[in-house]
């Protein structure tokens, strides 16, 4: 299939999902406002009012009641999105569990916004970092037109019959969200075809018969009975098992979507970045991976080998990709824009070095906590890092496994 | 506003059981009475859902289930957001020819603690919304399923595990929250209160709510053996008897007009066959201490407030005797 011709839009990240949200025929959505995900709610509010998409806008009262109704939604056949940040996200976080429990495909974009307390409203990933353990497929995007290629795509991931796994994705707050940029759009039929209607696998009821998975009179099932010792761990296993299968879904959509927007990200699950040859380099997520690109480029022309890998999918974890990128790889600063307290580094930092224990090499590995509450993080910083990186390859020696980078000493 | 349905026991008793015998309710629970009564009432394709508590606890353990309906439970504090859910996707599904082109009635259920405390958000706000389903309040007046804590629902002077009479305190120090008046002032459509005792009036009352455009809220009297010290044979009976004496008054509210339900409504003729709170108390463990010098005194005040909120309640139905 050729690349569709599209349609470029000035939109901010908010814009973009609710645009692409609004291509994607979706069923319903249920969402309560929180700085800085409003503008996704306001713009969806707008398609509804003046009836430019077929969905029922479930205005609730609370991000728990937003979460709740997708999911029974979801359940009963519907395609279903909401939208949240921090406070809000932390307010679902018993939701989070019982939707992917239940097996049911929600798609939500996280504007990722610090956690209180102090109260602030602008970009960390605590928010849903600390969700990661939540059996939630993690997307995070580096700019406004992924947020938009990504959301689209999750529908397809969620809802693929042998997954059944419902996905976020984080865009940084203010940083993408309020943030106008050109976004190439896709024609609303082809988007429409690409995610088509839902398909539900047959699964056996307790009457013994074969009945899609919803809630269907014709077809009664019992979904989210009480499950104590002698099951409740086989199907934690299953959710793991299909978390397994999510990273060849996730590849495959990326794909099939990149043949008709033209538009690739590595390979869905990870973007290395002049890591070929690379001696020192930078992990992260989200936004501030395009500020590494920055210092990537400038430092290359120096003549200096550095990398970037960004970890577009962090749930399920691509390990094997991981090690495969890192592993020649001779220093490794690992970006965290969250903390885990008392922890050791941050949550991205945990899982690389984690996972280049079993590589064939051991590179350096560091970390650092960056723009907790949405700290400015300049390219300066970023020429730190390597410069940083530089000296533990020079001097054969680590000083500070885990810092702080960017606030006041 | 409601098509006249006209049911004898016989239909009743010979309608197939959508909430099934085999489910693991204690001996004398009046809540699995009032759910299986209800499921009576229905008479289309249906979904239920069910807060977490007793009966959702009770009646499904994977692989079994006692519904045969398409059911769902999510969280505790969430029945009505459940609803919600499921009443937009079914509206939505509906207009975009996905399913059948059909009414299906959507029915939550809740206890006490699902409702008066963790859960009045979630209802308040579905309420708010207007969606269209049928919200049944269980009212063991206790959190029963995790062992007897008080909640908003449990009546003074009752002793729980949280609430406990002790030598110095008399059980709960508060009177119940007037809940039904609560989703009434919401301008709600229809609520009831409705009693097990009284069964024919409590499947119409459900009946109503399934039909009702927009949301319902039927508050149903759910006597528990277990959780109010009494006997497991007596629970039919305590319902009865918190109707005669006026502790569990029925009524309904039709786009807020408030109407007296016929077994209050022969009290309210007949002032003198309201009987005293004493002969309702005396029949519970919960409220044995109340029976002794030291906390005689709490019952009269359960009394007078019996009597106040009764003397509310006739004159919101323009039945104020003076």
């Amino acid at each position: 299939m050729a690349v569709a011709k599209q349609k470029m839009l000035a939109l901010n990240g908010d814009e973009a999902v609710a645009y692409a949200v609004k291509q994607s025929d979706v069923d319903v959505v249920a969402a309560y406002p929180i700085t800085p995900q409003t503008i996704i709610v306001e713009r969806f509010s707008e398609y509804v009012a003046d009836g430019e998409v077929d969905t029922e806008f479930v205005c609730v009262e609370s991000e728990h009641s937003a979460l709740t109704a997708c999911l029974t939604a979801a359940a009963t056949g519907a395609r279903a999105f909401t939208a949240t940040a921090s406070a809000g996200l932390a307010l679902m976080h018993e939701i989070l569990y019982v939707t992917s429990g239940c097996r049911a495909p929600v798609v939500m974009a996280i504007v990722n916004r610090a956690l209180s307390a102090p109260l602030n409203i602008h970009c960390d990933h605590s928010d849903s970092m600390v969700e990661r353990d939540c059996s939630w497929i993690q997307i995070y995007v580096e700019n406004s037109q992924e947020a938009y290629d990504s959301i689209i795509q999750a529908f397809k991931i969620a809802e693929n019959q042998e997954l059944l796994l419902p996905v976020m994705v984080g865009l940084d707050g203010f940083t993408l969200s309020h943030t106008l940029e050109n976004v190439q759009t896709l024609p609303d039929d082809l988007v429409k075809k690409f995610v088509g209607t839902r398909k539900f696998p047959l699964v056996t009821s307790h009457e013994g018969k074969n009945v899609p998975f919803k809630l269907d009179p014709k077809k009664p099932m019992t979904i989210g009975p009480i499950d104590l010792y002698d099951y409740y761990f086989e199907h934690k296993r299953q959710q793991e098992e299909a978390m397994q299968i999510a990273p060849k879904i996730i590849q495959q959509v990326h794909k099939e979507y990149a043949k008709i927007s033209g538009r690739r990200y590595g390979n869905g699950l990870i973007e290395p970045y002049h890591l070929e040859d690379a001696e020192m380099a930078i992990v992260c997520v989200g936004s501030t991976s395009g500020t590494v690109k920055t210092v990537v480029n400038e430092l290359r022309s120096k003549g200096t080998k550095v990398g970037l890998l960004r970890l577009r999918t962090f749930r399920p974890l691509p390990v094997k990709e991981i090690t495969k990128a890192l592993e020649n790889v001779k220093a490794v600063a690992v970006m965290d824009r969250s903390l885990s307290f008392g922890g050791h580094g941050g949550a991205v930092f945990h899982e690389i070095r984690h996972v280049l224990y079993d590589a064939s090499k051991h590179p350096y590995v560091v970390n650092y906590i960056y723009g907790l509450g949405g700290r400015d993080t300049s390219p300066n910083l970023i020429q730190k890092i390597y410069r940083d990186l530089q000296r533990i390859l020079e001097t054969q020696q680590i000083e500070k496994p885990v810092q702080f980078i960017g606030l006041r000493e | 506003m409601f098509s006249e349905w006209k049911f004898a026991a016989k239909d009743i008793a010979e309608k197939p059981d959508l909430f099934t015998s085999g489910h693991r309710a204690c001996a004398g629970c009046a809540s699995a009475t009032v759910l299986r009564l209800i499921m009576k009432a229905t008479m289309g394709p249906t979904i239920v859902t069910t807060a977490t508590g007793c009966m959702e606890v009770a009646s499904t353990i994977y692989p079994y289930t006692s519904w045969k309906i398409p059911w769902i439970h999510t969280a505790f504090e969430n029945a009505a957001a459940n609803a919600s859910g499921i009443e937009a996707a079914l509206k939505i599904l509906k207009k975009k020819g996905r399913i059948p082109q059909e009414q299906v009635d959507v029915i939550a259920f809740a206890g006490d603690g699902g409702t008066y405390d963790i859960g009045i958000q979630a209802l308040s706000g579905a309420v708010e919304r207007g969606h269209d389903f049928l919200y049944v309040l269980y009212d063991n007046e206790a959190y029963m399923n995790t062992g007897i804590q008080r909640s908003g629902g449990t009546p003074l002077g009752a002793s729980t595990t949280t609430s406990p009479a002790g030598t110095v305190m008399p059980g709960k120090l508060e009177p119940k929250k007037p809940i039904t008046e609560i989703i009434v002032a919401h301008n709600i459509p229809y609520a009831a209160t409705a009693s097990p005792y009284y069964w024919r009036d409590l499947i119409a009352k459900a009946r109503k709510g399934i039909e009702v455009n927009g949301p319902a809220f039927l508050h149903v009297f759910a006597p528990c053996p277990r959780g109010w010290r009494s006997d497991i044979s007596k629970s039919i009976e305590l319902s009865c008897l918190a109707v005669e004496t006026c502790v569990f008054p029925l009524w309904e509210a039709i786009n807020g007009e408030y109407q007296l339900s016929a077994p209050s409504k022969a009290i309210a003729l007949k002032p003198e066959r309201k009987k005293p709170v004493r002969e309702y108390l005396q029949m519970q463990g919960r409220f044995r201490h109340l029976f002794t010098p030291k906390f005689e005194k709490v019952i009269d005040e359960i009394q007078r407030i019996t009597d106040e909120r009764w003397q509310r309640l006739l004159k919101k139905c323009s039945m104020a005797l003076n």
